[in-house]
């Protein structure tokens, strides 16, 4: 009896170590491709990104040297102006869903923006085309900043909501009792207290918008020159990339390198502020 | 103390609170939760700079109570309410009152601190002022942040510090800080939904004799779950049973000689 | 006092009043602040939904043309010739199938490990870091992975994944990993798919994982189950829907994504059985022909791709999000 106790409990803490032992490697390997990508890229990359790199316009391939002044702020201007058009919508539904969380509108509501926000950046990218290039007829940096700002909109109104939610309802009847009307209440005191998670939801949106080729491939289009006019077509950073990754010219690979750099630098800094403004946020509302 | 001084005392207070003005007066008030009827039948006059204190078991009601003289209680979205409630003479749920201009004269502090966190302890306490001053009142914030603090006696231990955050205070400074938010605010009743509950005995205590001097010029309304407390600093005491007022006497007499079996066999802690 | 309360005008209670004695009339500061900012709220509630029907109304309205003109044909030809003026989008389709389905079957037993790990096998001090690395596998864009693929992946596996798979495992004897090894390829997407979904499979099965009630866990533990016993009789059954709810979930990225996969996918409108051959997807032939589109019909062709890309995914979301949805219910419970 004893023995065949003994025999079944190695069986099964073989399996149980073979399975943790698994999941083990499973975490490895998912990583792996994480340093695969950053090393190569710092090993093909780095020699390019210099000051000129910075500085100056693309070149045409076999003259060396430029870089991608205007599609780093190409990027910037393109986000800023997805942000204006995505981040008081998605704050403002994110308020909604909060405040009316049980309205059959807030439940329609919250579902179509986890439908929207899965919906393929492409799509997005067309839709923009039609709605806006078509009409005016030539690309231009607004109908990217279109496509890139409704992409933020689900994104800025689900952690809004989340973070407002987690504002004590305490907070706001105090304000009402002091004689604060609604619209007072949520502005001045529970916005504020939320305040440090709904930047968070922010930047984490724009960090995933910053790095979108698809939706500009039609409508921001890409630029050799300056340009800082919405109007007019506009380099962006991950554009940059993608048409010299499939060029085949080995100077502009090596600046397509750079700008994976560039470009996940910018992200990676975007994704560390937002955990800097989510950690103040924590430490706040634990006390 | 021999019974008959009791008796004494329980009889010029009742004579005292009889002389003083009802600064409100709840006439049949009932109050409800969608099926939950939370309040009923309720009458109670609230005489000026006196405090009421309302004691009973969990659920009983008192704080639903409570939220009905200054209107919060309608803030749930399923809540009704039927029955007057006066306010010097006026009824506050009146069509053409707005809540909002009631909730400026009656204050309120509640169970845990409030304290807006992102705000200084000053801005804690002038964070009612800007709503005066929407409706046209003159104020001088600094004058009446100083005296707000003084009257809830917590001036001189933030003096040095009004611009911190106000979640750098203790948890009893933070209670007082939402008291003296009310009072910037110049209300003529203050309500108080247990505001020791969650406070030390030491925090406790200064409450308690704040409670005891701001009934020098306002009138106030305490619920409390803590009979000790009630005894120590109310004038008169309402007891609540399963949403109704079983009994309101002057304090020393409730504490004493309640005039209800169920008073008694709460208040000598047969149940709740 | 009392005066000043009654000149204020009425304003809007938050609750019905007992018996409203009169409509309510005339407008208060408060109460009119109030119905603003509701309605600003509102408002901006509402964009979602108009947004997603302006998006559908827009991409059918372009699509029109070529939908009208080939009918259920534009999902069952090969065809996609513009001196002819025929388009069919049948290898884009197959193409999109194909490539997410590989991405799955890679990503899928890769991403619940890491789930089960983070969850339940990893030490503390473990568990951020691996969390974290794993999450960044999702911020690296989309155009990063592609030229990755295109210079390290692609190379990779015509030199030496194919080779392998092919004449090593003697798998070419299977159409499916037969024929010459070109690099750009149904599989190269299907790896670099796989890669991009997997943070976002594990991210919503450790979730679910997580929100097991510790109840249903005890239980086990108690009747004497290993910590895996635990797992698989207990924990996994019960996060079972809200797992599959994350696969969709990254079933609906792969469909959709567009950059990583036009890089490495060698773009070639043909079906083919082999995963060495090149291939197309839906996304990827719009990106790599809406600029060169010739026609009006060509575009319309192009659009009606968007449209049924559109579809696809918006069905394949739905799901997901459903199914997520009714875990979270049941757990919640």
């Amino acid at each position: 009896m004893r023995s065949v106790a003994s025999r079944t409990s190695f069986r099964r803490r073989f399996v149980n170590g073979l399975m943790l032992g698994l999941t083990y490697v499973a975490a490895g390997v998912a990583t792996l491709p994480l340093l695969f990508v950053l090393v190569y890229l710092l090993a093909k990359g780095v020699s390019a990104v210099n000051w000129s790199y910075f500085t100056s316009l693309p070149r045409p391939p076999g003259m060396g040297g430029g870089g991608a002044a205007n599609a780093i702020v190409g990027t910037l201007v393109i986000v800023a102006g997805a942000s204006v058009m995505g981040v008081p919508i998605g704050i403002g539904a994110g308020i909604y869903l909060a405040e009316r969380k049980g309205a059959p509108l807030a439940v329609f509501v919250r579902f179509l923006a986890d439908v929207l926000n899965g919906l393929p950046s492409i799509v997005m990218g067309i839709f923009a085309w039609e709605l806006v290039v078509v009409p005016m007829g030539h690309f231009s940096a607004l109908a990217g900043a279109l496509a890139l700002g409704a992409m933020m909109i689900p994104t800025v109104t689900r952690t809004t909501e989340e973070m407002v939610r987690v504002v004590p309802s305490t907070l706001r009847e105090a304000a009402l009792a002091l004689g604060y009307t609604r619209w007072r209440t949520s502005l001045r005191i529970v916005l504020p207290t939320a305040l440090a998670g709904i930047v968070t939801g922010v930047l984490v949106a724009l960090a995933r918008v910053a790095g979108e080729t698809a939706p500009l491939l039609f409508t921001a289009f890409g630029n050799d020159f300056w340009s800082l006019s919405l109007n007019q077509p506009m380099n962006a950073l991950p554009l940059q990339i993608f048409n010299y990754a499939i060029s085949p010219y080995d100077d502009w690979h090596a600046q397509a390198f750079a700008g994976a750099l560039v470009l996940i630098a910018l992200v990676l800094i975007i994704s560390l502020l937002a955990r800097a403004a989510t950690g103040r946020g924590f430490a706040r509302a634990s006390e | 103390m021999p019974a008959s001084e009791a008796l004494a005392r329980a009889r010029a207070d009742a004579a005292d609170l009889a002389a003083q003005p009802a600064r409100m007066e709840v006439r049949e008030l009932n109050a409800h939760f969608g099926v939950v009827h939370a309040v009923k039948d309720v009458s109670m006059p609230i005489p000026e700079k006196r405090v009421t204190a309302v004691i009973g078991p969990s659920g009983c009601g008192k704080s639903t109570f409570l939220r009905t003289l200054n209107r919060m209680h309608e803030t749930v979205p399923t809540a009704r309410i039927s029955g007057t409630v006066l306010l010097d003479g006026q009824d506050i749920y009146a069509p053409a009152v707005d809540p909002v201009s009631v909730r400026r004269h009656v204050g309120m502090v509640f169970q845990r601190p409030t304290a807006f966190p992102t705000k200084s302890v000053r801005g804690n306490v002038a964070a009612g002022l800007g709503v005066l001053r929407s409706v046209g009142e003159r104020v001088d914030v600094d004058e009446r942040v100083e005296e707000a603090l003084r009257r809830a006696a917590l001036w001189d231990e933030v003096k040095d510090r009004l611009d911190v955050s106000a979640l750098e205070l203790s948890g009893g400074q933070q209670q007082r800080l939402c008291i003296a938010r009310a009072l910037a605010m110049n209300p003529g009743v203050l309500l108080l939904d247990e505001p020791t509950a969650s406070l030390d005995p030491l925090s406790t205590e200064k409450v308690e004799d704040l409670v005891r001097q701001l009934r020098e010029d306002i009138t106030v309304v305490m619920v409390t779950h803590n009979m000790e407390q009630a005894a120590r600093v109310s004038d008169q005491t309402g007891f609540f049973l399963h949403g109704e007022l079983v009994e309101l006497s002057p304090t020393s007499q409730l504490f004493t000689r309640p005039g209800d079996t169920r008073t008694e066999a709460y208040i000598t802690g047969r149940f709740g | 006092m009392v005066d000043e309360i009654l000149a204020g005008p009425p304003g809007e209670a938050e609750g019905p009043p007992v018996e409203p004695a009169q409509p309510r009339v005339g407008i208060h500061g408060g109460g009119f602040g109030d119905r603003i900012y509701s309605g600003v709220i509102t408002l901006s509630a509402l964009c979602v939904p108009a947004l997603l029907l302006l998006i559908f109304w827009v991409i059918t309205k372009a699509g029109w043309l070529a939908l009208h003109t080939f009918g259920f044909g534009f999902l069952t030809s090969s065809q996609w010739d513009s001196v002819k003026q025929q388009y069919g989008a049948a290898p884009a389709l197959y193409g999109t199938l194909v490539s997410s389905f590989v991405a799955l079957v890679l990503a899928t037993p890769l991403a619940l490990g890491v789930a089960i790990f983070l969850s339940e096998f990893a030490p503390a001090w473990l568990r951020r870091p691996v969390a974290f690395l794993v999450d960044l596998l999702a911020a690296i864009p989309s155009v990063v992975y592609g030229l990755w693929g295109i210079f390290v992946l692609v190379p990779f596996l015509r030199s030496w994944v194919m080779p392998f798979l092919r004449d090593t495992l003697h798998l070419g004897a299977t159409p499916f990993f037969s024929g010459p090894a070109y690099g750009p390829s149904m599989l190269a997407a299907g790896v670099i798919l796989a890669i991009m979904i997997l943070p976002y499979i594990s991210a919503v099965s450790r979730e679910v994982l997580m929100a097991v009630p510790r109840s249903q866990r005890e239980a086990a533990l108690a009747l004497g189950a290993t910590r895996w016993e635990m797992l698989w009789g207990a924990a996994i059954p019960f996060a079972r829907s809200g797992i599959a709810g994350g696969v969709i979930l990254g079933l609906g990225r792969a469909l959709g994504e567009t950059m990583a996969v036009t890089m490495v996918i060698g773009n070639r409108q043909e079906i083919a059985t082999s995963l060495f051959a090149p291939g197309y997807t839906m996304a990827s032939l719009i990106a790599n022909q809406f600029t060169e589109a010739t026609s009006d019909l060509n575009l319309s062709a192009l659009m009606a791709v968007g449209f049924v890309l559109f579809v696809v995914t918006l069905l394949v979301n739905a799901g997901a999000r459903w199914l997520v949805w009714r875990t979270s219910l049941e757990t919640s419970i």
